[in-house]
């Protein structure tokens, strides 16, 4: 029997729980997040793009997506490379090493946004070593996104490299492959959608990441500073209709984010099954 | 070489390799987690234990632990409440959609944090859409402690769902049925055959749920106001403090925060086994299932 859009069940709770679901959805995320487009749409179209495509924000944006997307390709290439180790190689203190890659998830991002800028301030432990200034530019904005996307790659890597089974590198070597042929011929393809679902997920992190960001920024305008410190500003200035423009505009960037993300893991099952 | 020798070198690296690549990876763990985590607890002491105490048993310090406990009370049962709801919708039941209800659960983590809290700030504040009517009936929802924990629910909504879900999908509904069909009420069937079921990976999932609820930044920033004593998170005391360049108080009142993550890490690390096998053993029966 089949009514509809769902399929018929013996089991009990469908109607509760989805309607829990769905009232619950809707009140604390759809609903704002509508009210927040909505907000903008009491805007002039013009007014709306002269906020978002100011000398200002447009310079915002180059700081945010520039340091991001830095931060995202040494999220690729390390945690590939955490990965491999953690799930190829024994050595001592390897599932101490493995629970520490969880940290950037679990410590708040204002703890380490205050820990990073002790460490590279001018007179911080590496501050002091390097000739150059790190915090207060885009090279300290990047640590701290760096630090913020560890875990995106390694955990979205290690489950697929485990999953590689062992007889298909054995065929690769007996077939004559070198271990740098068999890892370009026959890991890394199925480790690709992984390492770039988990670049996405860190950059997507990145764009939209404040805690971490704004101590260590110095957050001069035009300069070190980022997309939502600038709308945390216009806040504070009252300028509700150039935070909510703000608001959107980002908004809109992350939600084509999502969807790319989703594509990708979807890609990424697709391949693991074929 | 024995043929084992010869196959093992086939199949791994030399071990100058091994080794590089490993000390290469601890390198960079070393520098980007250890690092942070050792100049937390150098920095907090390093004006000594009296200046340390004084900083996290000082009344603002304590009031702001008090609100940080308080919103993690309130947001954490409401998330887990509204995960297991979502996740037995989503996997006991087949409907059209679905892959789009999930993706609309997952959407809070794809929103700036700053953003989070913005739109509470567009609904509830003075120059949102409830803004006067709130106003006139003198309800504070914006700079004040009900802004704070919808900020918080929202930026852990997706936390227990999105473990529970993947979970309750592989353990599929046979059981249920079994304890249907013996006779249990729908309630008691879920109390006693789903829950020790899923237990693992709700309790990992609260404990998600509850390290971000506590260590929550941005989203609580823009709702809360700043008003010591009255609105300040321990986040948001850290950075009050920190801005004033009390440098060693701030990183006292951080440290505190820190440990809470590190017992988060070990919680996470224990569950997290337990967890994996419980998925194991529903794949397993799966499997069985569909061979038989």
């Amino acid at each position: 029997m089949k009514i509809g859009w769902k399929r018929w069940s013996v089991l009990p709770g469908f109607g509760l729980a989805m309607g829990y679901t769905l009232t619950y959805l809707s009140l604390l995320v759809l609903i704002p997040l509508a009210g927040t487009f909505l907000k903008s749409a009491t805007l002039t179209w013009p007014e709306f793009w002269e906020t978002i495509t100011s000398p200002r924000a447009l310079a915002s944006y180059r700081v945010t997506f520039g340091t991001s997307l830095v931060a995202a390709l040494l999220n690729a290439v390390s945690g590939l490379l955490v990965a491999w180790v953690l799930t190829r190689y024994r050595f001592f203190g390897r599932r101490f090493v493995d629970a520490l890659v969880d940290l950037p998830f679990a410590l708040p991002t204002a703890v380490a946004g205050i820990a990073l800028t002790a460490i590279y301030a001018p007179t911080g432990w590496v501050g002091k070593l390097v000739p150059f200034k790190v915090a207060f530019t885009p090279l300290g904005i990047t640590i701290a996104l760096v630090f913020i996307g560890v875990p995106f790659v390694v955990r979205t890597v290690q489950p697929v490299l485990e999953d590689i089974e062992p007889e298909l590198e054995q065929v690769a070597a007996s077939l004559g492959a070198n271990r740098w042929q068999t890892f370009t011929r026959v890991v890394m393809p199925a480790v690709w959608p992984a390492v770039l679902t988990g670049f996405a997920l860190s950059f997507a992190r990145a764009v939209g990441e404040y805690g971490s960001v704004i101590f260590i920024a110095g957050n001069m305008p035009m300069r070190t500073e980022i997309t939502p410190l600038l709308i945390v500003t216009q806040l504070e200035q009252y300028n509700y209709a150039g935070a909510t423009s703000l608001a959107v505009a980002m908004l809109v960037v992350s939600f084509g984010m999502l969807l790319t993300i989703n594509a990708l893991q979807w890609w990424g099952t697709r391949r693991h099954l074929a | 070489m024995t043929p084992q020798q010869i196959a093992e070198r086939a199949t791994t690296e030399p071990r100058w390799i091994r080794w590089t690549l490993i000390a290469l990876a601890l390198a960079f763990l070393a520098l980007f987690v250890g690092l942070p985590l050792a100049a937390v607890f150098v920095s907090a002491l390093s004006k000594g234990w009296a200046v340390y105490f004084a900083a996290i048993t000082e009344p603002v310090a304590w009031a702001a632990i008090k609100l940080t406990l308080l919103t993690a009370a309130i947001a954490v049962p409401l998330n887990l409440v509204f995960g297991v709801a979502a996740a037995w919708a989503i996997a006991k039941f087949e409907f059209r959609g679905k892959q789009v209800l999930i993706t609309l659960i997952d959407l809070p983590f794809s929103v700036s944090p700053v953003v989070s809290g913005l739109i509470y700030v567009l609904i509830f504040g003075l120059q949102g859409w409830l803004g006067p009517w709130l106003q006139d009936h003198d309800i504070t929802i914006i700079f004040a402690v009900p802004g704070i924990v919808l900020a918080t629910v929202f930026v852990t909504f997706p936390f227990v769902a999105r473990e529970l879900i993947p979970l309750m999908i592989a353990q599929g509904t046979e059981e249920e049925e079994a304890a249907l069909t013996l006779g249990a009420s729908g309630w008691q069937t879920f109390w006693r055959v789903t829950v020790p079921n899923i237990k693992w990976g709700l309790l990992y999932g609260v404990i998600l749920c509850n390290a971000r609820a506590m260590g929550e930044f941005g989203a609580v920033s823009v709702v809360s106001g700043h008003i010591r004593g009255l609105t300040n998170t321990m986040t948001l005391h850290v950075e009050i403090l920190y801005n004033e360049y009390q440098t060693a108080a701030a990183f006292a009142v951080a440290s505190l925060l820190t440990l809470l993550a590190l017992v988060t890490l070990a919680a996470k690390s224990a569950v997290e086994w337990r967890v994996r096998q419980q998925l194991k053993a529903a794949r397993h029966s799966h499997d069985e299932d569909l061979l038989t």
